[in-house]
């Protein structure tokens, strides 16, 4: 689940770039951009659920 | 299309030198904090591991830094994507050899750098205390100086894509942060988040069933005496920020002074509210924690934005601070003592997406789009790097102290010696002598 969740940080950040590089159209970039950071989000959220389990007492 | 240095007057040379002078005490703002808000015992580990991550950050950033960083203007790689270039990582010699220190702005923003690096490694100080290893956290901070750090700073200062999306793709004037909240503040604070997950909590943070226990500084004089002194130095990093990589002349550091204030005002106020309405009593270390997070918040914006657009992002800033500390805490399980995460790295993206929202200059438009790939970019490279280096350094160097160790404190287990041999006496445990 954590390479799952860092490798959704990335696809995020590549769909963000690609509207950037790949789109003229204001509303289509800004909207593809956005999809892009939800990825993002999506990627922190399995990150951090990834990180839960071993959050018991060591001692 | 390649970005131009700003052109400085004598005075303006001038200025920006003192200003950097001004940025250690930054340093010794966060130093104080990160100390104050561990634990007693392992306050003269923490003061003496700042000193040596501000050493290695500077001699790692001087070896091959600022070689990947750059400048405006100065030698850079480039590749060329849909007929647009790409400056992606900047060509300069090792040991600043290729540099002229003669106040020149290359060399005065080589010379902020290594301070600033500095400050971005102090960050992950924070979240690790209390069970941090000194030789890995030395280890850590040489990756973050001589890799993450630099190359996220040449795409925002050093002319690279990100600052050059406004040339190349109509996004504003590109990605715009003067003081470094992105590239110094959440670079720093998703490494603290790393530190944090690798590491994981604190003995006796969290019971078998998961619930978090309390766990208070011990000094909050030291941590107030800290956001006095950072105080001074942020005024310092963002004037010499503004004026060296967004261009704002001599004068315009009076907008950066009264934005970089007001934000950290309004955000501890806020802080202040908020926990006398939900607790009864005002909290020292939330205050604390939400004046860094004006601080951090102010940075990006703050040559560019109104006093008015300034009370509003400390206040943003200040309230998402102390939501995010109790979600990390008490939700997500993860044990950052001095709240670093939620200080630098979620107000530091906030600061960077203010700009957007609030820049006030000609040629905004799109502005806050740029300011998104900014973001998109330090939760989709920077995170997954600093994330993935550390990892790779704990398989090979366990990061973290021993049990045994951390049940005695950093200060006897690493150092031998206590911070207060005097004074301190632990109820919770007998330490052998």
């Amino acid at each position: 689940m954590k390479l799952a969740g860092f490798l959704l940080l990335l696809a995020g950040w590549a769909i963000v770039l690609s509207a950037v590089v790949l789109l003229a159209s204001p509303p289509q970039r800004a909207g593809i951009a956005l999809a892009g950071i939800g990825i993002e989000a999506l990627g922190l959220v399995l990150a951090v659920r990834s990180h839960l389990a071993p959050s018991g007492d060591r001692g | 299309m390649s970005l131009l240095a700003p052109a400085l007057t004598e005075a303006g040379t001038a200025g920006c030198i003192l200003f950097i002078l001004l940025v250690p005490l930054a340093w010794a703002g966060l130093t104080l904090i990160n100390t104050g808000l561990g634990r007693s015992r392992s306050a003269a580990h923490s003061m003496l591991a700042a000193l040596c991550v501000v050493a290695v950050a500077a001699l790692v950033y001087f070896a091959c830094g600022f070689a990947w960083q750059g400048y405006l203007g100065r030698p850079a790689h480039v590749f060329t994507l849909a007929g647009k270039g790409w400056n992606w990582l900047a060509a300069e010699p090792l040991f600043l050899r290729g540099l002229r220190l003669d106040g020149s702005p290359a060399s005065l923003a080589a010379w902020l750098q290594m301070l600033s690096v500095g400050l971005a490694a102090l960050i992950p100080l924070g979240s690790g205390a209390d069970r941090w290893r000194l030789p890995a956290s030395c280890a850590s901070t040489a990756l973050l100086a001589g890799f993450t750090y630099p190359w996220f700073a040449h795409w925002v200062w050093g002319g690279g894509w990100l600052a050059q999306l406004g040339a190349n793709y109509g996004l504003g004037r590109g990605l715009l942060d003067a003081g470094g909240s992105g590239s110094i503040q959440a670079a720093g604070g998703l490494t603290a988040l790393s530190i944090a997950w690798i590491l994981g909590p604190r003995l006796g943070k969290y019971s078998r069933d998961g619930i978090p226990t309390a766990i208070p500084g011990h000094n909050a004089v030291l941590v107030l005496l800290g956001c006095a002194l950072a105080l001074v130095g942020w005024l310092g990093l963002n004037s010499a920020g503004a004026i060296l990589f967004t261009g704002a002349a001599l004068t315009g550091t009076v907008l950066v002074g009264v934005n970089t204030t007001l934000s950290a005002a309004v955000a501890a106020l806020a802080v202040l509210m908020i926990t006398r309405m939900r607790f009864g009593k005002p909290d020292a270390s939330l205050v604390a924690n939400g004046w860094i997070s004006g601080l951090v918040a102010s940075s990006a914006g703050c040559g560019s934005v109104t006093p008015a657009a300034a009370l509003l992002i400390g206040l943003v800033a200040g309230i998402l601070v102390i939501f995010s500390i109790e979600l990390l805490e008490v939700r997500l399980a993860v044990d950052d003592p001095s709240g670093a995460v939620s200080v630098h790295a979620v107000a530091g993206i906030w600061g960077v997406l203010a700009l957007g929202f609030f820049g006030r200059f000609p040629g905004a438009a799109g502005q806050w789009l740029a300011q998104l790939v900014g973001v998109a970019t330090l939760l989709g490279f920077v995170l997954p790097l600093t994330y993935g280096l550390n990892w790779l350094l704990n398989r090979f160097y366990p990061q973290r102290a021993p049990l045994e160790g951390e049940r005695l404190g950093m200060d006897v287990s690493e150092l031998g010696a206590t911070a207060y041999p005097e004074f301190v006496i632990h109820t919770e445990e007998f330490i052998p002598r």
